[in-house]
């Protein structure tokens, strides 16, 4: 599905791709991880055509950069930076479903699904919008077509826990037609989206593993927290992950996506000394 | 084709809400308010009368600020933009780079012509309500002399655009330009060099291939072929080409200088890296 031979890039004198071979193949998803300047944005520029390089990179035996209509009407792309773009939503919605071959309503589905009022904002510039919604806006125009592979830088950074429900369902519709190629410098944000892990170090691959692929997109998890006392920051928290609570804020209740776990306990973890009982159990559909 | 038209309307949609286009009208819109305001059009200055004489003044104007404003403007918007990661985004979409391109010059090109035109649609228009006399001839090479500026300068900030990798970088080659083809303007440079004893060939031959000097000529050389309105090298070139094959001159070299650059600039924008 896509291959990266031998990728080499150098900006002026500085090597920020060195020699990257891999092949990924059609329903992987992978985790690109790496610390900052590890050479993950370049090596995306690459696949998408942006960067000249040595090399070849191929996407079903097409070259990105000489077949652009070709390979990019293929590809769903959201950048970690939300571009500062003056256009009113309506008409970035718009410019991309032509140039994609793909109806807007798809896109406004998808974009209220994932909890935004599409409709209140058609006329609105792009760039005045928050961060969070430029998010789900650009994470509905990647999926709001039939894209066969997906590239996202940091997806699910600015998006709160209901939305990164949502976001990890529509994953979930497209696990068996799409590859997924999912970039962040931290693995706990993208771990359970992802079955195949390719670590990046000053442009080099230091980590190519598959990972178990037990964690289903659309498994929910019921949680239930006691507290032993009452803490408004921790309260705060657990408030923005939906849960409810009850006994003078000292019993927590509610659902967390399968794919957020790792996350959750890590918000968890820092209020360790509060937590009299935890339980996380899976939710049987 | 689609795809250019598409990338033209996103460019222009684009332009309307930034602050420099907003500038920009009022800007061509004033000066042709205050032309009519200082009564310009009873004023009679060197044969020129009317609203001839404020049409003369305006594209004097025009030929002031419409360069340096196209070129800055041009090389700020379009370096930024890949500075800012527009172009990381739009780009990864299916759009081939010739459309993008294209695409970008016609949107920006409609944007940077159309208020210079219509300040100056709108005083003939205004001339003919008040039953001033409109002199047609004037007004149609004027449009096509603005067309063409407008055309040369966006070519130019284009290719500079395309070289230069950093807003700062293309703003400052951009502003060098525009300063290098003033020095090189009649009055100024070319006359000194005359005096100092340099051959009139290059003299002759600086002023021909510099557009600034090239319009100023052109937008004189209808009314008054004066030496003291002129300058020396001007009025070589219009005793040897005449007045009609120079205002073709004018019209075609321009244009051609502005779609080469432009051209090279393409070249070199698809030869590298986008963002």
């Amino acid at each position: 599905m896509i291959q990266f031979k031998n990728i080499a890039k150098t900006f002026r004198k500085a090597r920020v791709l060195d020699g990257i071979s891999l092949d990924i193949a059609i329903g992987e998803r992978v985790a690109l991880i790496g610390s900052n300047g590890a050479g993950k944005t370049t090596l995306i520029r690459c696949l998408l055509g942006e960067y000249t390089h040595d090399g070849e990179v191929a996407i079903n035996g097409l070259d990105p950069r000489n077949n652009r209509t070709a390979v990019l009407g293929t590809i769903g792309f959201v950048p970690q930076l939300p571009p500062p773009l003056k256009m009113p939503v309506g008409q970035l919605i718009n410019f991309s479903a032509s140039l994609c071959g793909t109806d807007p309503q798809r896109i406004h589905a998808i974009a209220k699904r994932l909890g935004l009022d599409i409709d209140g904002i058609l006329a609105r510039q792009f760039v005045r919008l928050s961060g969070g919604m430029k998010q789900k806006l650009l994470i509905a125009i990647a999926l709001g077509r039939d894209a066969k592979v997906l590239v996202m830088d940091e997806p699910a950074a600015n998006l709160d826990p209901e939305a990164r429900k949502i976001f990890f369902d529509l994953l979930a519709e497209r696990l068996d037609d799409a590859t997924m190629i999912i970039s962040s410098h931290r693995l706990d944000e993208v771990s359970a989206l992802v079955n195949r892990v390719i670590e990046m170090d000053m442009g080099k691959v230091v980590l190519d593993d598959k990972v178990a692929d037990a964690v289903t997109l659309t498994a929910r998890l019921a949680c239930r927290i006691v507290l032993s006392r009452f803490e408004p920051a921790f309260a705060k928290a657990l408030d923005g992950w939906n849960l409810s609570s009850r006994d003078d804020n000292r019993v927590w209740e509610g659902e967390i996506a399968g794919p957020d776990r790792l996350r959750f306990l890590g918000i968890i973890s820092r209020y360790t000394a509060l937590v009299s009982d935890l339980s996380l159990a899976e939710i049987q559909s | 084709m689609k795809q250019l038209w598409l990338t033209a309307k996103l460019d222009i949609v684009e332009s309307l809400r930034a602050r420099w286009f907003q500038i920009y009208t009022l800007v061509f819109g004033g000066i042709v308010a205050l032309l009519f305001l200082f009564g310009l059009t009873e004023s009679r200055v060197l044969g020129f009368i009317g609203l001839s004489r404020l049409l003369v003044t305006y594209i004097q104007l025009t030929m002031a600020i419409l360069p340096i404003f196209v070129l800055i403007t041009t090389v700020r918007s379009v370096a930024g933009d890949r500075e800012a990661g527009v172009f990381e985004y739009l780009l990864s979409l299916p759009v081939s780079l010739s459309a993008w391109f294209w695409g970008k010059i016609v949107g920006r090109y409609i944007v940077v012509f159309a208020p210079v035109f219509l300040a100056m649609l709108g005083a003939v228009i205004w001339a003919t309500i008040q039953g001033i006399e409109v002199p047609w001839d004037m007004f149609g090479y004027y449009t096509a002399l603005l067309a063409v500026m407008a055309a040369c300068f966006l070519g130019i900030g284009m290719l500079i655009s395309a070289i230069a990798r950093t807003t700062d970088m293309a703003q400052g080659a951009a502003f060098m330009v525009w300063l290098f083809l003033l020095l090189f303007l009649d009055l100024i440079l070319l006359g000194v060099m005359i005096q100092g004893k340099v051959a009139p060939e290059l003299a002759v031959t600086l002023a021909l291939a510099n557009p600034l000097q090239v319009f100023r000529t052109a937008a004189l050389a209808l009314f008054d072929p004066q030496l003291i309105v002129l300058g020396p090298s001007a009025y070589v070139i219009l005793d040897l080409f005449g007045t009609a094959g120079y205002k073709v001159f004018a019209l075609v070299y321009p244009a051609t200088l502005g779609v080469v650059s432009a051209t090279i600039g393409y070249f070199i924008f698809r030869r590298g890296d986008l963002p």
